[in-house]
């Protein structure tokens, strides 16, 4: 632990802006993204997600703040920074025209490689992303899922240590995507860091160690995936009743004793949100008392779901005003 | 996967620029990638064989009556002008594929990547000379079947052919900077055509200079492909190197010097 302190941050970035005529897209916005962990940016369509990662990738200018990759400026020495990093974008970046293996043996010679190398780390990929069968036909041919497979393979010639990969699974069946997931934690597994963008909260639960909130070009919330959830509010206590003849009573018995307002989401469900948690035995002595049988009790963590809802639909109330 | 450990960012050999020995080997490079994808979009050659078997034989019928007395006698002064215009317009051809090769995301990678910034650029016009090189081998093909016989044989014909690859590929480097300004490929096409057509209608590449309008002829006299297609006559028929071959050199080059960096900046400017 004290050794990964001691390493750069593999992303810093302070107070990044981006002005598109009137729009303010990213508007002060700071990361610090340690090495060797999956960092996910998760927001909406139009949030600002991209815009950011292309400034981190030296592919767009900032009109403000400062950004450093593993302590280079990215403004300032673009060309350093473009040694350490490979990114995937949201469109393919590969050529349609091209056959894979014509594609990275391409992007091989490009980094430097001698056309024996290229050729060679071209084979290597395509076996490792299971793209041998198509390894000589035109892309144009391929299907979403492998397309994207190559794109992340163009990212991994020279095993760049810093990985951008902007909406990697967008569009894909659950089975491709699932396959996306184990190649990008098995590259963390090598020592890669890797910043994702999502607009799904799942694969940023699934995947991520840290994520950024960003919606309106701001970060609204930073943290692990847990700590966002606690931050989203309440755990919900589920009371399921055998009978629906009970459910009124029982209703008016958790309204008592938790004091709190509950809801019925079904004709046998009770659902309440959860302050105190030592109430519940209480309850639920109180419950077994009066006769009211439980078929089910749960109590759910709040999911980043509602944490998604909830901060970024707060954020445009404010603005609705 | 392999599981072995990347190299960490610290321990890495990191440069800030880009040498000229990476220049040229990263043009190279995209120049390859523009000819392995001539092979996959065979269309993109249309304009470089059918234009040259067209307009020469539509030329050579429509004004060799009028302008030269018959057929025969047009050749000279036909072939060499003939041969510049499609070249030139091949050249525009470039500026407007780069607009739409640019629009696709696999820019966006070669914009992330550790290479020379001019390479994309130069190598997508560099694996054009192809193209023109087409363009000159069946035009001076055409030429032969139609009755031209250079008097100084296949050395100048060929020196002058190498002179007009040349002169294209500095030429396109304006299409280029359109194509890197432009918004669309359309409008790339748009305002290319508006350069055109002045620079090769407004020169001695169709009918003599001396039946023009006098107060035209100092623009035609001075425009580049005039002084290209006086150097090409000259070098194809009578072997001889000539003012107008070191000035159209020169202008070409003056092009170059002007539109390259300004379309590199453009190109490093744009997102």
């Amino acid at each position: 632990m004290n050794q990964e302190k001691s390493r750069v941050l593999a992303v810093e970035a302070h107070g990044l802006v981006k002005v598109f005529g009137d729009n303010r897209a990213v508007d002060g916005v700071d990361l610090s993204v340690p090495q060797g962990v999956i960092y996910g940016v998760l927001g909406p369509n139009g949030a600002g997600k991209s815009t950011v990662i292309n400034m981190l990738a030296t592919l767009l200018n900032a009109d403000g703040g400062s950004a450093k990759i593993f302590g280079h400026d990215v403004f300032a020495n673009p060309q350093v920074v473009r040694q350490l990093i490979g990114v995937t974008g949201q469109s393919a970046t590969v050529d349609e025209l091209l056959s894979a293996t014509e594609n990275l043996v391409i992007f091989g010679r490009l980094l430097g490689l001698n056309h024996a190398a290229a050729t060679k780390r071209a084979d290597e990929l395509l076996e490792e992303f299971d793209l041998q069968d198509a390894a000589r036909k035109p892309l144009g041919k391929f299907s979403g899922g492998m397309r994207r497979r190559l794109d992340l393979a163009a990212s991994l010639i020279v095993q760049p240590p810093l990985i951008f990969l902007d909406e990697p699974t967008t569009g894909l069946d659950p089975r491709t995507r699932n396959q996306l997931w184990e190649t990008i934690r098995r590259l963390v597994q090598t020592g890669s860091t890797i910043v994702l963008t999502t607009q799904y909260l799942e694969e940023a639960d699934q995947l991520a160690d840290r994520i950024a909130l960003i919606d309106h070009g701001r970060v609204i919330i930073e943290g692990t995936p847990d700590e966002l959830k606690a931050a989203a509010g309440v755990t919900t206590l589920h009371l399921g009743l055998k009978s629906e003849e009970d459910a009124d009573s029982a209703k008016e018995l958790v309204e008592k004793l938790l004091r709190v307002a509950a809801i019925k989401t079904g004709p046998t469900d009770i659902s309440a949100p959860m302050t105190d948690s030592d109430s519940i035995t209480d309850l639920l002595i109180s419950l077994r008392s009066s006769g009211l049988h439980l078929a089910e009790v749960s109590v759910q963590k709040p999911s980043l779901d509602e944490v998604f809802l909830a901060l970024t639909g707060a954020q445009n109330m404010e603005e609705g005003n | 996967m392999a599981t072995t450990q990347i190299v960490s960012a610290e321990k890495r050999q990191l440069k800030n620029h880009a040498n000229s020995a990476q220049v040229m080997s990263n043009s190279l490079t995209m120049a390859y990638r523009g000819l392995l994808k001539f092979r996959r979009t065979p269309e993109q050659f249309f304009d470089v064989t059918l234009q040259p078997i067209l307009f020469t034989s539509m030329f050579v019928v429509i004004f060799g009556g009028a302008i030269a007395g018959n057929v025969h006698n047009y050749l000279p002064t036909l072939i060499p002008g003939i041969l510049v215009q499609t070249v030139v317009t091949a050249s525009l051809v470039t500026g407007v594929q780069l607009r739409e090769d640019m629009d696709k995301g696999v820019f966006n990678r070669f914009k992330s990547l550790p290479i020379a910034r001019i390479a994309p650029l130069a190598g997508a016009l560099l694996a054009d000379t192809v193209r023109y090189a087409i363009a000159v081998t069946l035009t001076f093909g055409m030429g032969y079947l139609l009755g031209w016989r250079p008097e100084d044989g296949i050395s100048g014909v060929f020196a002058s052919g190498l002179l007009v690859i040349f002169f294209a590929w500095c030429i396109s480097w304006i299409f280029a900077f359109f194509g890197v300004t432009a918004r669309s490929a359309a409008g790339v096409q748009g305002v290319s055509i508006l350069i055109l057509f002045p620079l090769t209608f407004l020169s001695n590449a169709f009918v003599p200079v001396a039946t023009m309008p006098h107060w035209l002829r100092p623009f035609v006299n001075a425009n580049p492909v005039s002084l290209l297609i006086g150097a090409v006559r000259q070098l194809a028929s009578a072997g001889t190197i000539g003012h107008d071959f070191w000035f159209s050199l020169l202008g070409a080059l003056v092009i170059v010097l002007i539109f390259a960096p300004l379309t590199v900046r453009a190109y490093m400017s744009k997102a």
